[in-house]
């Protein structure tokens, strides 16, 4: 019985290979074996959306996933949102300046799913980022500010696409 | 918590995954997106020997029309169906139940065959299977068989699939034309289990109910067609405001029959009221689709 599997895949553009537990799941390979801590792990069943991470452009709960499962893809978490210079991206200084985190638990399952949804959709409505966020659970904010930091990086995308 | 050990296995071709699972037996389980199994193994309710993961299978991922048929394969996620312009266009009643279906995040991954065989009274794709009168195909090493939706379900997060059997697709027959489909759901959160809802199809001819389908979510042990309203409905005039009586007298018989149980959430009179509501609702919406003023 095959307990532990090679694995290769490329994390924030980075590649590894690493031997991983069969039963380990995305998250905690990403916290314990990548030490990359930024990806928080809430109820470990799918419900809070605080593991939420970039799997191949699309995003998924990382406590859902098996770690081999992920062998050959492609995953940004929170701390491949900067870019090469090490500046925070649109929706990371829109959440900053709007005050959308408080304890920070929540956030980089919140930026994650935020990120897919101007990806999808740059001029969102306010009903549709609550729908988008809706399995994003935060207990500090009452959302408002999470989702007005939304309209404010849609609208700065936008403005920077046009210049 | 952690999900405990199992031997984990990711065949490349449907007869390997069919070999491991009848050497299972079993004690095989199958993942495929893994947003309902993941959390039973991180609970440890569920405790397989075997994890056969499916993701690796060529040609699962399809979604094919032909002639008035749906076909969708094992691996087709939740997002697949909302991002397909035939399940858009020409299913309407499968497309506005996908999208009530849990969270973005897990619409990405989950799947419908997985949803299916899943079979929690509170999902959605049991619910529009049934109301569809589809199909569920299944393979084994022995060979392929196919059930019924009705055949398929058998209880409480049980279903008619022995031990080496993997469900392979789904397939459903479209509506007669003059048809109107509604899928309506109610919960606490946006993309929560649902704690009741209903999915109803009525085809119309001339203001007359021609065939009526009617399947409430969230109650007893499945999916749970009402035949008793599907009759009193067929043959009705509902047509000129005729369908505000009929559909209440549905809703009172939705609110006699369903089993509703009581939960963390709320008391088994609310959800059994709850159930009238949504399938009353579910009519009125299928009927003004089918061109028809309530």
């Amino acid at each position: 019985m095959a307990w532990e599997q090679e694995i290769e895949l490329k994390v924030n553009g980075r590649a590894y290979a690493k031997r991983v537990s069969v039963r380990t799941s995305l998250g905690d390979f990403l916290r314990d074996q990548l030490h990359l801590t930024g990806t928080h792990l809430g109820c470990e069943h799918g419900v809070c959306g605080a593991c939420t991470v970039s799997v191949d452009g699309k995003s998924a709960r990382s406590c859902l996933m098996l770690a081999v499962q992920a062998d050959g893809t492609d995953i940004v978490t929170i701390e491949g949102l900067r870019d090469e210079d090490g500046e925070w991206s649109v929706m990371q200084k829109a959440f900053f300046e709007n005050f959308a985190v408080q304890c920070g638990f929540c956030t980089p399952g919140m930026l994650s799913s935020a990120i897919e949804l101007l990806k999808e959709n740059p001029d969102p409505s306010e009903d549709e980022i609550r729908e988008h966020l809706s399995g994003n659970i935060c207990r500090c904010s009452g959302y408002q500010a999470i989702v007005e930091a939304v309209q404010a990086a849609a609208a700065a995308q936008r403005a920077e696409v046009q210049v | 918590m952690k999900a405990p050990w199992f031997d984990y296995q990711a065949p490349r071709s449907l007869a390997d995954a069919l070999g491991i699972l009848r050497d299972a037996g079993e004690e095989g389980r199958v993942l495929a997106g893994g947003q309902s199994l993941m959390p039973m193994l991180n609970m440890r309710v569920a405790d397989p020997e075997v994890l056969v993961d499916i993701n690796r299978l060529p040609d699962m991922d399809r979604i094919e029309e032909d002639d008035g048929t749906l076909r969708i394969g094992a691996l087709v996620r939740h997002a697949d169906l909302l991002n397909s312009a035939a399940v858009r266009e020409r299913w309407p009643l499968l497309y506005e139940a996908t999208t009530q279906v849990a969270h973005p995040a897990i619409r990405n991954r989950g799947t419908v065959c997985g949803s299916v065989s899943h079979n929690d009274p509170s999902a959605e794709h049991p619910s529009v299977l049934a109301t569809l009168d589809g199909t569920v195909l299944i393979a084994s090493a022995d060979g392929q068989r196919e059930l019924p939706a009705e055949e398929f379900s058998e209880g409480m997060l049980t279903t008619a699939l022995e031990p080496g059997e993997m469900v392979v697709g789904l397939r459903y027959e479209r509506p007669p034309a003059r048809t109107g489909s509604a899928f309506v759901e109610f919960a606490r959160r946006l993309g929560d289990f649902a704690i009741a809802g209903a999915a109803a199809l009525l085809t119309m001819k001339d203001g007359v109910c021609e065939r009526a389908r009617l399947t409430i979510v969230g109650m007893g042990d499945g999916p749970v067609r009402v035949p008793e309203v599907e009759d009193l409905l067929t043959g009705k005039t509902l047509g000129n405001g005729a369908a505000c009586d009929v559909f209440e007298e549905a809703a009172q018989i939705v609110k006699a029959s369903v089993d509703a149980a009581e939960d963390v959430h709320v008391s088994s009179g609310y959800r059994r009221h709850l159930a009238g509501v949504m399938a009353k609702r579910a009519l009125e919406t299928a009927l003004v689709r089918a061109g028809v003023a309530a």
